[in-house]
């Protein structure tokens, strides 16, 4: 009777065991495979989004902006030029005149 | 004028009209795309805009501790192009902000500090022209601050949270949007050593002008 309960302690002490260890193997399995990042799977398209749906940020075309851009910056330069040298030949002009006007008084 | 104003007004000519043509061939940005284009005039247009609030300060301040007419009409001229490239910046920048960021504008240290610069350059031509005798020793103090804006405007992007690209986007630029954006910047500070040139010439004219009435009244 004695032996029959300890065959069936140590019967049960070699399940717990074995249950241990295939545990800790499944456990040192998964480790690696939990430290993998998961990896970004493209979503499946269930729905069709027209453009004009879109935030307003993505459906804005890129091209008037640019365009514009460039426009504004050759425009303000070219209108800057001209002014500089409308102001220039004015001032000059009038150099002449008072240069002109002086030469005559000094001679007659 | 001197004898380089003309060859090299006929070279910065052609290198305007060529820069569209190497900017369109330079790679699309990954995120940004098309719109990112206007980096290559918006960047080299920002640095202009920072050199002539330094030149207009430096010739502020000669001005006021030596007195010298000379460099307060470069400062005249050099706040004048302060003003027109501040003008480009604030305009093109916007236009790339509406599609990159979705907004016109975000109050932020980068575009703030730039609007504060160019208020000041404004401030800078009003004064000479609205205020009366002394104005030029006030508007050069006015300059100095604009130049001591000039630091904060540049490190802005580096030290505060934008979402204004930082510096640092500049020397990792491949070769083919590198080349867009040099030859941009030569392009814009050939121009500005033009401009400068002609502005300051123009005030020269001016003082030639005043000399000439003096000497009428006398």
């Amino acid at each position: 009777m004695r032996f029959l309960l300890r065959r069936a302690t140590e019967t049960r002490r070699h399940g717990v065991c074995f249950v241990r260890a295939v545990g800790i193997s499944v456990l040192l399995l998964c480790a690696p495979l939990a430290a993998q990042q998961p990896q970004p799977q493209p979503q499946q398209q269930d729905e069709f989004v027209p453009v004009s749906q879109l935030p307003a940020q993505d459906q804005l075309p890129a091209a008037p902006l640019l365009v514009s851009a460039y426009a504004f910056v050759w425009i303000v330069l070219f209108a800057y030029l001209t002014s500089v040298a409308r102001r220039l030949s004015r001032v000059q002009r009038e150099v002449a005149r008072l240069e002109s006007d002086m030469k005559r008084g000094t001679h007659g | 004028m001197p004898k380089w104003f003309l060859p090299l007004t006929g070279l910065c000519a052609v290198m305007f009209a060529a820069s569209p043509f190497i900017i369109a061939n330079a790679d699309y940005e990954a995120t940004m795309g098309l719109v990112q284009k206007i980096f290559y005039y918006h960047l080299p247009s920002a640095w202009i805009f920072l050199l002539s609030a330094i030149v207009c300060g430096i010739a502020s301040a000669r001005f006021l501790f030596r007195g010298s007419p000379r460099q307060d009409r470069l400062a005249y001229a050099a706040a004048e192009l302060t003003v027109l490239f501040g003008a480009i910046v604030l305009v093109t920048g916007p236009l790339w902000a509406r599609k990159a960021w979705g907004v016109w504008w975000q109050w932020d240290v980068r575009l703030t500090s730039s609007l504060m610069g160019w208020m000041v350059a404004w401030a800078y031509l009003l004064v000479r022209k609205y205020g009366g005798p002394g104005s030029d020793k006030l508007a050069a103090g006015l300059a100095l601050f604009g130049m001591a804006n000039v630091p904060f405007v540049y490190v802005s992007v580096n030290y505060w949270r934008t979402i204004h690209p930082a510096t640092t986007v500049v020397p990792t630029l491949p070769v083919d949007m590198g080349l867009a954006l040099w030859f941009s910047v030569a392009c814009f500070l050939l121009l500005f050593v033009l401009l400068l040139r002609l502005r300051v010439h123009l005030e020269e004219q001016r003082a030639r002008l005043d000399a000439l009435y003096l000497s009428l009244d006398e």
